[in-house]
């Protein structure tokens, strides 16, 4: 990556050098190294001790409860946000634009207002709490609770990855596959929906991938429970404050690996997406 | 999306065949639905935080926000955003450009290792410097040596509040940059300007839009960090607190209209970052009906 494998002949701009050489530095100061510091603490542990970190029951009942939490959050949000894409982007409506900023909402909240505010409703005396809990049905202080704070935070995700494709969609597909016969529905399954595949898995990956790090916006609502409402990243928590650093760091490397390979495979689908639009 | 099909069709819809769209009652059961999903999901949090601050009354508001520990929670905030934004802001301009305006190998994983931060969850972003700078950590014994405090203090803060915002204006200029071309800073260039100028006078006033919207979107996240800066806080009320984290405090301590009296400053927040969207997504469809004109 340095200067001399630039192409000179076909740019005459300045700046290569300067802008690169301070990108590559100032990534490897504030990202790079600092993360590499967990693979290393890890080093610091024999393979059975690193097992035996990960295999806890408490640490494996962990990782199920942020999974699962995550991937029904991810789900809804994949089932909502085709819908609430689909309603921008075809229809006009009063209002619209109130609607469309609503979506960034959980980008631009910060998460520890999320959680205080989405526990204040679904706890046994808030709004929404006290109308199910007749119902027998508890919300806060479960995983339901999770499930519902990770719903909030990964909202704008599908949205907005399927929002630009869908805008982009070639309505004259529609329109052939209408002219052979196709009713609605089915034209929606078998012409629409292929098309809008790539773009709803990315939006999925990237929801899920956000709920099994999310901290901020679950402690409150979650209750915290060992093996019952304790996410992976509140146990990272839990250790760093006994400073059992080398409990933490095992956790995180675990999380850290799956993390970068939902980003590499996000990035994969991205580019599929990016180069299906190219060849169009 | 059924078969069936009315006459009742909107303005849009009518522009095409009638049986290629849906019904008019299809449609409206579906921004029913969209509505309703948003509504429940992200309006009544929001709501919800100003009734429960104002539960007690103006004058517990007005104290929650005017208390010592808040005033110097907000001023911690403003100083670490002052700090981390600015250099979050150059690293992403140049990052960009680098980017935009150049060909090089390894593009796509540069790209890559830029998004990092934001598949890193905050807790394991603030726990990297703990390693690195706590007592246990790696750099530690130095550190205490020479009576230089990262963690616990405003550095580590800092750190972790920059870590997080990585991404944020880069995202925003790269892809800007790459639709704009190279055309209009080569033209500069031939004419004889130099680097900087180039960069001033024809760079500069193209992105200015871009450049802002990532700035406020990386100041959000930076104000409202939790997760991150919980790990390297260490929690000193008065010193070390951010708001979220007073937020957080005064929570666990069952002190709820004062939690939310806070959180509703950072709703505020909220509001006014997506109002300078909405400003920059106006700006830019402005623009692009100008050149159409054009």
């Amino acid at each position: 990556m340095k200067g001399s494998k630039v192409k000179k002949s076909k740019n005459v701009l300045p700046g290569f050098g300067l802008s690169m050489g301070f990108t590559i530095a100032y990534l490897s100061l504030i990202v790079l190294i600092p993360l590499a510091g967990v693979f290393v603490k890890t080093t610091g542990l024999s393979w059975n001790e690193f097992w035996a970190i990960i295999t806890n029951p408490r640490v494996i009942a962990s990782y199920r409860i942020s999974f699962t939490t995550s991937f029904f959050a991810a789900l809804t949000n994949l089932v909502f946000g085709l819908l609430v894409a689909w309603v921008l982007v075809r229809y006009r409506f009063p209002g619209k634009k109130i609607i469309d900023s609503l979506v960034d909402m959980p980008f631009a909240l910060p998460t520890a207002v999320a959680g205080i505010a989405l526990t204040a409703i679904y706890a046994p005396n808030g709004w929404v709490g006290s109308l199910l809990e007749p119902l027998g049905l508890k919300v806060a202080y479960t995983q339901l609770g999770i499930t519902i704070a990770l719903i909030f935070i990964g909202i704008p995700f599908v949205v907005r990855t399927v929002q630009p494709v869908l805008q982009d969609f070639d309505k004259e597909t529609e329109e052939a596959a209408v002219m052979l016969g196709a009713y609605r529905l089915r034209t929606f399954w078998k012409v629409i929906l292929p098309e809008l595949m790539p773009a709803l898995l990315t939006g999925f990956a990237l929801a899920f991938a956000r709920g099994i790090g999310e901290y901020g916006s679950v402690v409150f609502i979650s209750g915290n429970m060992p093996m019952r409402t304790e996410i992976a990243p509140l146990l990272i928590m839990t250790k760093l404050e006994q400073f059992d650093y080398k409990g933490a760091t095992a956790i995180a490397l675990v999380m850290l690996i799956i993390s970068f390979l939902l980003l590499l495979l996000i990035n994969f689908m991205q580019w599929r997406i990016n180069r299906r639009t190219i060849a169009d | 999306m059924a078969g069936a099909v009315t006459a009742h069709l909107s303005q849009e819809a009518s522009k095409r065949p009638k049986h290629i769209t849906e019904s008019a009652g299809v449609k409206w059961v579906l921004i029913s639905i969209a509505i309703l999903f948003l509504g429940l999901a992200v309006a009544m949090p929001l709501v919800s935080v100003f009734i429960e601050a104002f539960k007690k009354g103006f004058d517990v508001y007005k104290a929650a926000i005017t208390d010592p520990d808040a005033l110097s929670a907000l001023r911690l905030t403003l100083l670490v955003a002052l700090i981390a934004v600015p250099l979050n802001a150059v690293f992403g301009i140049a990052a960009a450009w680098a980017i935009s305006k150049f060909r090089f190998k390894g593009k796509n994983l540069l790209i890559t290792l830029i998004d990092l931060p934001f598949a890193v969850s905050p807790v394991i972003s603030g726990m990297i410097y703990i390693l690195l700078f706590g007592a246990q950590g790696f750099l530690g014994p130095w550190l205490d040596k020479h009576d230089i405090q990262i963690v616990f203090a405003l550095p580590g803060i800092v750190l972790a509040t920059i870590f997080v915002t990585v991404p944020f204006v880069a995202r925003e200029l790269i892809p800007l940059m790459q639709a704009q071309g190279v055309q209009e800073e080569e033209a500069a260039a031939s004419l004889g300007a130099k680097g900087w100028q180039i960069f001033w006078r024809v760079t500069l006033p193209n992105i200015k839009w871009g450049l802002l919207y990532g700035i406020i979107l990386s100041n959000a996240r930076a104000m409202g960090e939790f997760g991150a800066v919980s790990v390297v806080s260490g929690h000193i009320r008065g010193e070390t607190n951010t708001l979220p984290l007073h937020i957080e405090i005064l929570y666990n301590e069952y002190q709820f209209s004062a939690s939310f009296a806070v959180a509703s400053l950072l709703v505020m927040l909220a509001v006014l970052t997506l109002l300078v969207k909405a400003l920059f997504e106006w700006k830019t469809n402005q623009r692009a009906s100008q050149e159409k004109l054009d």
